[in-house]
């Protein structure tokens, strides 16, 4: 069983392949902000280099966020049209599940925090279970003030991880015996995504293509764009 | 990595598989050689924005995401021929919602590469122009479109395929952008292009004689005016019946635009003339500029109201002909909102 992985729901745009032998190639760029540019080459990049064709992938995993709503979008449409031209089913694994799964090791509290800009984060608390981590708290949007008070209330030691912990660093360094992970954890992984694939496609939890739902956290702002509508007017 | 090792050649038997998402229609469409539609399936998100009274872009975006892997399958269907036989997938890459455009780019860059074939990067307003040669491909060039849409009003001179020269523009507003403002101001709802003609029905074009902007002075437009002058007017006369308003807005953007139209063919003698853009769909245009051209003896043409508006078949036009000329667009090509036509040396 081979794994595509899409990751594209923060600053980072990652694609991996992977299955039973864990990741068999990966491609990473964390700078830029090119995800519709980057993403289409990088997965013919990683096939190619992976000595892999698409027609031999029989799963697509994507993050479905929460994140920076296009760029979301971009690995969504691309990993949704994939699976749909293979006939393949998807996996849908949320951005803040990917950012706390590499510290599954700790016995602390784990806050996954993604910067939600406008002054809020998304988040998400997770802690150790036997074969991995559990969520302890569902996700959600907030000012780093709410999950300052969270984590205090619980008064238990706890690591927070993301580019919204690293965003905040000062407000989160305020409260004791919690720490942030460090810089290269900061985003969600295709790596991570793949692996977490792969337990969940021996349980088989599918998702078709088509009903795959994107986790965005938050209502569109109801903002008309007049300057920049094209021509969508029947009139 | 683009086209790539089942490039064929490019003739009347090349299917196209298009993709529209630049506003608010989820659109895909199986084109032959150019010309012959096999499918084309347009899934409207009208309902999500009405409340609005515009489009709401992050709306548009998540309604792209959702509905465009069920309207490529349906097209696919439609069509009658079998996935294997499409030979190009071609997208809207501009101009547009970005957030809009990056669903159909993302999604038609991942199927070329996967089926291997071509991607085409596909330019809106080239599209429009394809869209009356859609269905009278016998149409000689040169030709002079006028688009008007709720993002453009412009003339355009279409010489040869993909040899365009702008005559006029507007200066500020949109045709479409007038109708949806005085619809909101008079309270008549979205999208304000029907909502408009059909009160307009039961009105005098008479009643007010509002201001023809700029009719006689060059091939520009300008509606902003217009729209200030019907709400000075309602508010100064709240005692007219707003049918009246709507009717005598109407004519006044329908009789500046034909008569523009007019003008701009005789300028550079033009064989026929096109209509294009979601305002084409209004009927009192069509009439008028059916009968303009009548009484000059020019060809016409004027789509059906399907392909006015935002489809996927037009780009599955302008795709194939870009392919023939330019071949595919790399797949490190992202969107474009700003996109412009592209146009030949003496424009202005
Ligand atoms: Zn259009």
């Amino acid at each position: 069983m081979l794994i595509l992985g899409i990751e594209t729901a923060t600053e980072r745009v990652s694609v991996a392949i992977g299955g039973h032998e864990g990741v068999l190639g990966m491609f990473e760029v964390t700078r830029g902000r090119r995800h519709a540019e980057t993403l289409t080459p990088a997965i013919d990049f990683v096939c190619r280099q992976s000595d892999v064709t698409l027609d031999e992938i029989s799963v697509v995993a994507v993050d479905i966020g929460p994140g920076l709503f296009t760029g979301m979008r971009v690995g969504l449409a691309s990993a949704k049209a994939i699976a749909q031209a293979l006939r393949v089913p998807m996996i849908a694994i949320s951005s803040l599940d990917l950012l706390a799964y590499p510290l599954r090791r700790t016995d602390k509290v784990i806050a996954a925090v993604i910067d939600a800009r406008k002054g809020e984060i998304f988040y998400a608390l997770y802690r150790q279970v036997p074969g991995g981590i559990q969520r302890v708290s569902e996700p959600t949007t907030g000012r780093v003030d709410d999950l300052v008070a969270d984590l205090l209330a619980r008064g238990q030691e706890a690591v927070c991880v993301g580019d919204g912990a690293m965003r905040y660093h000062e407000e989160i360094a305020t409260l004791h015996r919690v720490e942030i992970a460090e810089q290269y954890f900061a985003y969600p992984s295709s790596a991570q995504l793949v692996l977490l694939a792969h337990a969940k496609a021996l349980r088989e939890e599918w998702v078709n293509p088509w009903a795959i739902e994107a986790l965005y956290l938050r209502k569109p702002d109801a903002e008309i764009n007049w300057p920049t509508r094209t021509d969508g007017t029947r009139s | 990595m683009s086209g790539g090792k089942h490039l064929r050649p490019i003739d009347a038997s090349t299917v196209v598989l298009a993709i529209e998402t630049s506003c608010d229609e989820t659109a895909a469409s199986l084109v032959m050689g150019g010309v012959d539609v096999l499918s084309s399936v347009v899934s409207s998100q009208i309902d999500l924005h009405a409340q609005y009274g515009g489009v709401v872009p992050e709306i548009a975006g998540r309604a792209h995401l959702d509905l465009l892997n069920p309207v490529v399958a349906r097209a696919i269907v439609e069509s009658g021929v079998h996935e294997t036989r499409i030979d190009a997938v071609a997208a809207t890459h501009g101009p547009g919602l970005i957030g809009a455009l990056l669903v159909g780019v993302s999604a038609a860059k991942s199927w070329a590469l996967t089926w291997d074939v071509p991607y085409i990067g596909v330019n809106h307003l080239e599209a429009h122009l394809y869209a009356g040669l859609l269905e009278k491909p016998e149409l000689e060039l040169p030709l002079v479109v006028l688009l008007v849409s709720g993002g453009h009003t412009m003339l355009i001179e279409m010489r040869d395929h993909g040899q365009y020269r702008l005559l006029g523009r507007t200066i500020d507003d949109a045709a479409g952008e007038a109708f949806d403002k005085v619809a909101r101001f008079l309270g008549l709802g979205y999208p304000g292009g029907p909502a408009v003609e059909a009160i307009a029905r039961e009105g005098d074009a008479n009643a007010v004689d509002f201001p023809r902007a700029m009719r006689n002075d060059g091939l520009d437009f300008s509606f902003s005016g217009l729209k200030t002058s019907v709400i000075n007017f309602v508010r100064k006369n709240p005692s007219v019946r707003n049918a009246d308003v709507a009717a005598s807005f109407q004519i006044a953007v329908v009789d500046v635009l034909v008569h523009k139209a007019r003008v701009a063919a005789e300028q550079v003698g033009a064989k026929g003339v096109v209509l294009g853009g979601g305002v084409a769909a209004n009927s009192l245009l069509r009439q008028r500029f059916a009968a303009m051209c009548a009484e000059d003896g020019r060809d016409c043409l004027v789509p059906s109201p399907a392909m006015c508006t935002d489809n996927a078949a037009m780009i599955g036009a302008a795709a194939w002909h870009r392919l023939r000329s330019d071949g595919p667009t790399t797949l490190d090509t992202g969107a474009f909102p700003n996109l412009r036509l592209p146009l030949m040396e003496g424009s202005w």
